[in-house]
């Protein structure tokens, strides 16, 4: 008898359908990578290129050109989001929209570079690159996708020259955000960065502050962390650090109408922080004299959470308690495409939802917060 | 039960693995050493590729500043979060589960899907039949 | 009539009023050594004697420093809450100081003080060995020399150190904590050896206390991946006074993580859910929770009712009159809190030494 083959190559896998499929999501974080170090040459000067050259970045790292801590998986990359026609996971706009965007139907992704665009050492490398990787983004990405919307790099460093990238990008329709990193050289509350925070209300344009970036200290108050299994965790504590610093020095009274989204830095802290920062205060308002509001009423005001890595309770209902002590109205959907803790949009978050609690998250919270059109 | 020919034994030399839909299921064929393996293609924690992930040893240590990998190639880590699975058997090799004495009252609404554990990766008998791999389900 | 009778309260904290009650336990050469160049006001930055949580109002003394003698503590705290044992956990900078061996002769005559002042004036005191987190083998000294007084139930150190805890270079403590049967007790503070936060120093002291939180966790996952709960299974760990709302989130990302990167540290065999709830505790002081509706949730989710301790953190400012412990425990719950947790985890408070 003739045997029949049936077979189809499927390397990609076919994700499981569901109702998600009707409802067109937001995505907060997808990370863009460099197809070709050309495609960043181009829009720098030929004296920062030489400088690159030679130096490389000069960042606080303990290596000349590669991130303190390894990562598990090459690239930190999902290793399916390899592109078949080469080239890093995230390089590919076509493997994006096919793997990602099509699949999930994503109507709007948030780039997030994790380029080291402000982590120089040197401001001025600092401001060439960022509104180098400005120009990337919209040249390559979002001229070709325009369901993918650009971030505003801005050197957090030089506050000045930060806030001169803001206002020379503003207009463009192209940035759907301003983006600084949760691990910067003092905590974001502190003085020197509020000419930032003044740039993006004047603005009107959203802040994403994504996990990662250049500290001047160690990861801990305690030190080094020696393995990737602790600093993947310890890393988004700078999340609930910052959080506090911009509440109680005062960012969200000076500028009330500023929106900010934490992005990769988990979400289980944020009601532990509001009560822990509220209790404190109230023993110790002498020292914060003149902040305006309670700390968990700012957590509720001017912040929104994003939902990767979603975290996973041992008893999976106590995701919904966690999400009515944040508040419904405050967690937006995130990907982290295509890195390894991607959170897939139909699996990841696993309570029932009703309809309008699934539509918040993955799309009119968000919505409230971007423009997009 | 259904019997599919998937391929010719040739397709997949030891040691390496190929994902094929067979039956409108994606299955990952997996050949350690001549004997054939199938996992659903779907890993149990979020429905990533389990089977487009590193196929690998198992890394242990009794001590600390011990690191020795045993059983190379029998193991498979899913493409996206590296959970860990046992190729023949599709055990999860972290045990994710714990016994409670108490139970907690559990949110069970229709469509939703919940996921238990122990995590278990879902096999696929697979045999060879005059040189081609069938599996049966 | 006392709030919780026979409890056992696992974090007070009697103050040294200055080095001048400390002069008298040291030899000739510290002495001779504080006094002629003028050293005093040790008390660790984490603590500023004047800040509200520092001190509740009505146990601040009109002059000197709080909870400096027993018969203080007893009328404001142990009588007042019917307690039955209270673990005194006096937190020093000789813990802090950046000569190892100047921090090992202050904690040396701290704990002098504590046993002549506290131990021998009211059976109902114990107390943690202070030691120098400095130097694992001046610590493991006076770990040696204060082991055979059964009335020390703990080692004790600062949550924030000079590097992370489970490093080899610490596992000289946790071997003598083992070999002891003294569990090591971590409390919120720190040797200010690195920035408060992981993105530099904090404006305000408000955040450097809210932190320390984050420093429990950091230090956990230290010990559990270093593999210090591997090397010494007998060894067990006290957060004292790093909150207790924080645990669950912990817990489930440490496991999440874990279950993805578990091949870098092969020896870690156990989900790191299992190790905390074996080897780990907490005093329940701050609760860090609103209401009652929240503690039941929290508890829920910490999912053992072993893991709790029960302390007032007296003279720090947590609560309001004699409410040590939130609304929303059940009964067993707190029962087990107040008396069990305490002997089960501190094997020497059954003995009687007197």
């Amino acid at each position: 008898m003739s045997l029949m083959l049936e077979r189809d190559v499927d390397t990609l896998g076919t994700p499981p359908g569901g109702a998600n499929t009707r409802l067109r999501i937001i995505d907060c974080d997808i990370h863009p990578y460099l197809r070709t170090p050309r495609d960043l040459d181009q829009f720098l000067s030929a004296r920062w290129r030489q400088h690159l050259a030679e130096y490389g970045k000069g960042t606080r790292g303990i290596y000349a050109a590669r991130g303190t801590y390894p990562r598990f998986m090459p690239n930190t990359c999902r290793r399916d989001a390899w592109p078949a026609a080469g080239g890093l996971p995230g390089s590919d706009v076509d493997f994006i929209r096919a793997q990602h965007l099509d699949a999930n139907d994503v109507e709007f992704g948030v780039l997030e570079p994790l380029l080291e665009g402000n982590s120089p050492r040197n401001v001025e490398l600092q401001a060439a690159l960022c509104s180098a990787f400005n120009d990337w983004q919209v040249t390559h990405f979002t001229d070709l996708e325009p369901r993918l919307r650009a971030s505003i790099l801005v050197p957090q460093d030089d506050a000045e020259a930060a806030v001169a990238e803001i206002e020379k990008r503003a207009a463009d329709p192209r940035f759907a955000q301003i983006q600084l990193s949760s691990r910067t050289p003092e905590p974001l509350g502190r003085k020197r960065y509020w000419p930032i925070f003044a740039a993006a209300e004047r603005a009107k344009l959203p802040i994403g502050l994504h996990v990662g970036g250049p500290s001047a200290a160690a990861p801990s108050a305690s030190g080094w962390p020696s393995f990737y299994v602790e600093e993947h965790q310890v890393l988004s504590h700078s999340m609930p650090t910052q959080a506090a610093s911009l509440i109680l020095e005062g960012v969200f009274d000076r500028n009330p109408d500023l929106k900010i989204i934490l992005i990769e830095g988990g979400f289980a802290w944020v009601p532990t922080l509001g009560w822990r920062l509220d209790a404190n205060v109230a023993k110790m308002r002498s020292e914060v004299p003149n902040l305006k509001l309670r700390p968990s009423d700012y957590l509720r005001r001017n912040l929104w959470y994003a939902t990767q890595p979603i975290e996973e309770p041992e008893y999976p209902q106590h995701l919904r308690t966690v999400f009515d002590w944040i508040g419904w109205d405050r967690i937006v959907y995130s990907s982290d495409y295509p890195h390894w803790d991607y959170d897939d949009p139909r699996l990841a978050i696993k309570i029932a939802m009703s309809e309008a609690e699934r539509r918040a998250i993955f799309r009119n919270n968000a919505a409230q917060i971007y423009r997009f059109n | 039960m259904r019997r599919y020919v998937v391929a010719p034994v040739a397709e997949i030399p030891p040691g390496t693995r190929k994902v094929f839909t067979v039956g409108g299921r994606p299955i990952g064929i997996f050949n350690l050493d001549g004997v054939f393996y199938g996992l659903l293609n779907r890993c149990p924690h979020q429905g990533g590729s389990l089977c487009d992930g590193l196929i690998t040893g198992l890394a242990v240590g009794d001590r600390p500043g011990e690191f020795r990998m045993i059983r190379k190639g029998e193991m498979v880590r899913c493409p996206w979060h590296g959970w860990e699975f046992d190729i023949r058997t599709g055990q999860s090799w972290c045990e994710p589960a714990k016994v409670r004495a108490r139970a907690y009252p559990t949110e069970i609404a229709s469509g939703a899907e919940v996921v238990k554990g122990p995590y278990v990766a879902e096999t696929v008998p697979v045999t060879v039949d005059e040189q081609y791999v069938v599996v049966e389900f | 009539m006392s709030r919780y009778p026979g409890a056992i309260d696992c974090d007070i904290h009697p103050t040294v009023p200055g080095i001048g009650v400390l002069l008298p336990y040291m030899d000739d050469y510290w002495q001779e050594a504080f006094l002629s160049r003028g050293i005093d006001g040790l008390e660790m930055a984490s603590y500023p004697p004047g800040a509200p949580i520092s001190c509740r109002a009505d146990w601040r003394p009109a002059k000197g420093r709080p909870a400096a003698d027993s018969a203080t503590i007893a009328r404001q705290s142990l009588d007042v809450m019917g307690t039955a044992l209270a673990i005194c956990n006096p937190l020093t900078g000789g813990q802090v100081a950046v000569s190892e061996s100047m921090g090992a002769a202050v904690c040396r005559a701290v704990n002098d003080w504590i046993t002549k002042e506290f131990l021998d004036k009211d059976p109902r005191f114990r107390a943690s060995i202070i030691v120098p987190p400095q130097s694992p083998e001046l610590a493991v000294e006076e770990i040696e020399r204060r082991a055979s007084d059964r009335r020390f139930v703990q080692v004790m150190i600062p949550v924030a150190v000079e590097m992370m805890l489970g490093r080899r270079y610490y596992w000289p403590l946790f071997a003598a904590c083992e070999k002891h049967g003294l569990p090591l007790g971590l409390h919120a503070g720190s040797l200010h050896r690195y920035p408060t936060t992981s993105n530099g120093w904090s404006s305000h002291y408000i955040q450097d206390y809210v932190s320390h939180s984050q420093t429990f966790e950091e230090q956990l996952l230290s010990l559990i991946h270093e593999g210090a709960f591997v090397k010494f299974p007998g060894l067990r760990v006290v957060l004292i006074e790093s909150g207790v709302s924080w645990l669950p989130g912990f817990i489930w990302r440490a496991i999440k993580t874990w279950r993805g990167v578990r091949a870098e540290v092969p020896y870690v065999k156990r989900s790191p859910a299992e190790i905390v709830r074996e080897h780990v505790r907490l005093t329940a002081q701050p609760f860090d929770a609103p209401d009652a509706e929240a503690v039941t949730r929290i508890v829920e989710m910490i999912d053992s009712d072993e893991m709790l301790l029960f302390a007032t953190d007296y003279p720090h400012w947590q609560f309001e009159g004699d409410r040590a412990v939130p609304d929303g425990l059940s009964a067993p719950f707190l029962a087990k809190m107040l008396i069990d947790n305490p002997i089960a985890t501190y094997p020497r408070l059954k003995e009687n030494p007197t």
